[in-house]
């Protein structure tokens, strides 16, 4: 094991080496100044130089690039250009906000995933499969920027039932998190309904019926707890759909996390903020994808990944 | 025979689609522009079928003009992105060595991140507009063409018919193009019809951000947003241009689906 998460974490050094660079890059390729735009057109020549020098940003870009990534070895994602505060400050005090809304989310889709998805497979090709099937199938279909606005005009305007915006309570935690969660539940029902219907064929199975036990502890203890293998590795790998996609239910909600702060950090053209919301969304990313990786071995303990 | 009806219904609603982008401009009731601020937020009337928006433009004629933006969209990514992805696929899988080494890490590093995030950092650092949202999913759109052609031209190497082809003198070019490429092109096929959906979801998604299409051009997502201000007074501005988007990615995952289930059973 200690082997395998060795080997494991040296393939992710790269990776997120790579992450990196690559969100360096990108906001350094910008078209425009980000100094023209902080202090105005109209702005002097030496002000201009003076907030540039003052910003490093009349280092070469080379410069510029070890001087943040040895700021991010120290946690420093730099200052923003207008919140007049370090962007480490501003992501982390906007991040519980779109933990809680992720997290709540993906709770949300397994609760809703996981009975349909064991029904729709034991009741294969009944009217209740049909209905589970046809419940994913138009849950992957409806983008979250639609539902998020129709869930606000149903249960915010017509009932009067939750509110439109905001945090602070449960009530304002259901319609975020049914927007975001949607399509999440829709994969898993899916997922949920093959693995079992696949794991149905096999032998142990069987031998499982022949020595007796009942439908309901085959289904429970040997089906259900064998498929949740493949279902693990979704749930880490929609963690970061969940993600990004809190960028449009924040905005939707007007929920204060991190997805918001960087359409507005975006729209401000605020780019050491934009740089440092996508940096902290994609290593988060990263870093679910190697814990799903290693609670995947923990589980199945056949899976060796070579020697 | 469930499963060939929801494909023939999948392909009936991306034929009207497509119909609708092409005769936009015979069958839309007004003009997508034309503005009448004494007729704004109106619902529905026999003069504006589906009502009209804050500056009284008429909401039916905006959504059959905004299938222009996501039919062209969705198949100009998917073209460029299968393009790219073939050829970087390809070469990857046929050659092997440092270079597919070089190519697949490129792959790996695009693919940790959330496809929209990435998207967004694209349309952020580009700057918003038509052609730059085509770009941004482009941009992201091969790697998953390329990690699945690199894949299916691996197994195919070690084929009897493609060492043959090669013993006769072919060419890699040859080779991939007319041994292998036939053989690739149902996977495809079925990655292209998500693609394609997910390309559609993507463009609403950057246009509801204001990150996409730019006024006064009609597009779905970007009328979603401006729907979203009106929710209260006049609910239909947000109700129809989604359902325009539901219903067309309902359309490209059910022949999707049906293709998958009709090859895959061909290829058993």
């Amino acid at each position: 094991m200690n082997r395998y998460l060795a080997r494991r974490l040296l393939l992710f050094l790269p990776t997120l080496f790579g992450t990196l660079t690559l969100v360096f890059f990108l906001i350094h390729l910008v078209p425009g100044d980000p100094v023209e735009v902080m202090l105005g057109e109209t702005a002097s020549g030496t002000d201009k130089e003076t907030l540039r020098h003052e910003l490093g940003l009349d280092l070469p870009l080379w410069t510029q690039y070890t001087r943040f990534l040895s700021g991010l070895a120290l946690g420093d994602l730099g200052r923003s250009l207008y919140e007049q505060d370090s962007v480490s400050r501003l992501v982390r005090a906007r991040f519980p906000a779109t933990l809680e809304l992720t997290l709540t989310a993906m709770l949300l889709a397994l609760l809703i995933a996981f009975p349909l998805g064991i029904i729709a497979a034991l009741k294969r090709h009944s009217w209740t499969d049909r209905l589970s099937l046809l419940f994913s199938l138009l849950g992957l279909s409806m983008p979250n920027f639609w539902l998020g606005p129709l869930l606000i005009i149903v249960f915010s305007i017509e009932l009067g039932w939750l509110p439109v915006s905001g945090r602070g309570t449960l009530a304002h935690l259901i319609l975020p998190s049914a927007t975001l969660g949607m399509a999440m539940a829709a994969i898993l029902i899916r997922m949920i309904r093959s693995a079992l219907l696949d794991v149905l064929h096999e032998d142990y199975i069987q031998t499982a019926r022949a020595k007796g036990l009942s439908e309901q502890k085959v289904w429970l203890k040997h089906a259900l707890r064998n498929s949740l293998l493949s279902v693990v590795t979704i749930i880490g790998l929609q963690f970061g759909t969940l993600l990004a996609g809190s960028i449009i239910t924040e905005t939707i909600f007007t929920w204060p996390g991190l997805g918001r702060l960087t359409i507005q950090a975006i729209q401000t053209r605020d780019y050491p903020l934009v740089q440092g919301c996508i940096l902290v969304i994609a290593t988060s990313y990263l870093l679910v994808n190697l814990m799903t990786d290693i609670v995947y071995r923990l589980v199945d303990p056949r899976i060796t990944y070579g020697k | 025979m469930a499963n060939r009806f929801a494909l023939f219904f999948g392909l009936a609603i991306l034929l009207l689609l497509v119909a609708t982008a092409l005769l936009a401009s015979t069958i839309a009731p007004h003009s997508p522009a034309e503005q009448n601020l004494e007729q704004d937020l109106l619902s529905t009337s026999k003069e504006h079928p589906l009502g009209t928006d804050k500056l009284g433009r008429d909401v039916l004629s905006r959504i059959l003009y905004g299938a222009r933006v996501s039919v062209l969209v969705g198949l100009s990514t998917v073209i460029i992105s299968l393009l790219l992805g073939f050829v970087i696929g390809s070469v990857s899988g046929y050659f092997g060595g440092f270079l597919d080494q070089l190519l697949m890490r490129l792959v790996d590093v695009l693919m940790a991140f959330p496809g929209m995030l990435l998207a967004i950092a694209f349309t952020a650092v580009l700057g918003p507009g038509l052609h730059h949202v085509i770009l941004a999913l482009c941009l992201i759109g091969w790697t998953g063409y390329a990690r699945l052609v690199r894949g299916e031209i691996l197994a195919l190497r070690e084929k009897e018919f493609v060492h043959a082809a090669q013993a006769l003198g072919g060419g890699p070019a040859r080779v991939i193009t007319l041994h292998m490429l036939p053989n690739l092109l149902p996977p495809l096929l079925i990655q292209s019809t998500f693609g394609m959906a997910g390309a559609i979801i993507a463009e609403g998604s950057l246009s509801f951000l204001g990150l996409g299409v730019q006024p006064p051009t009609p597009s779905w997502g970007s009328m979603l947003s401006e729907g979203r201000q009106f929710l209260l007074v006049a609910p239909h501005l947000t109700t129809y241009p989604g359902l325009a988007v539901m219903m067309t990615v309902l359309g490209l995952n059910l022949v999707g689906d049906g293709l998958r289930d009709l090859l895959e059973k061909k290829g058993k």
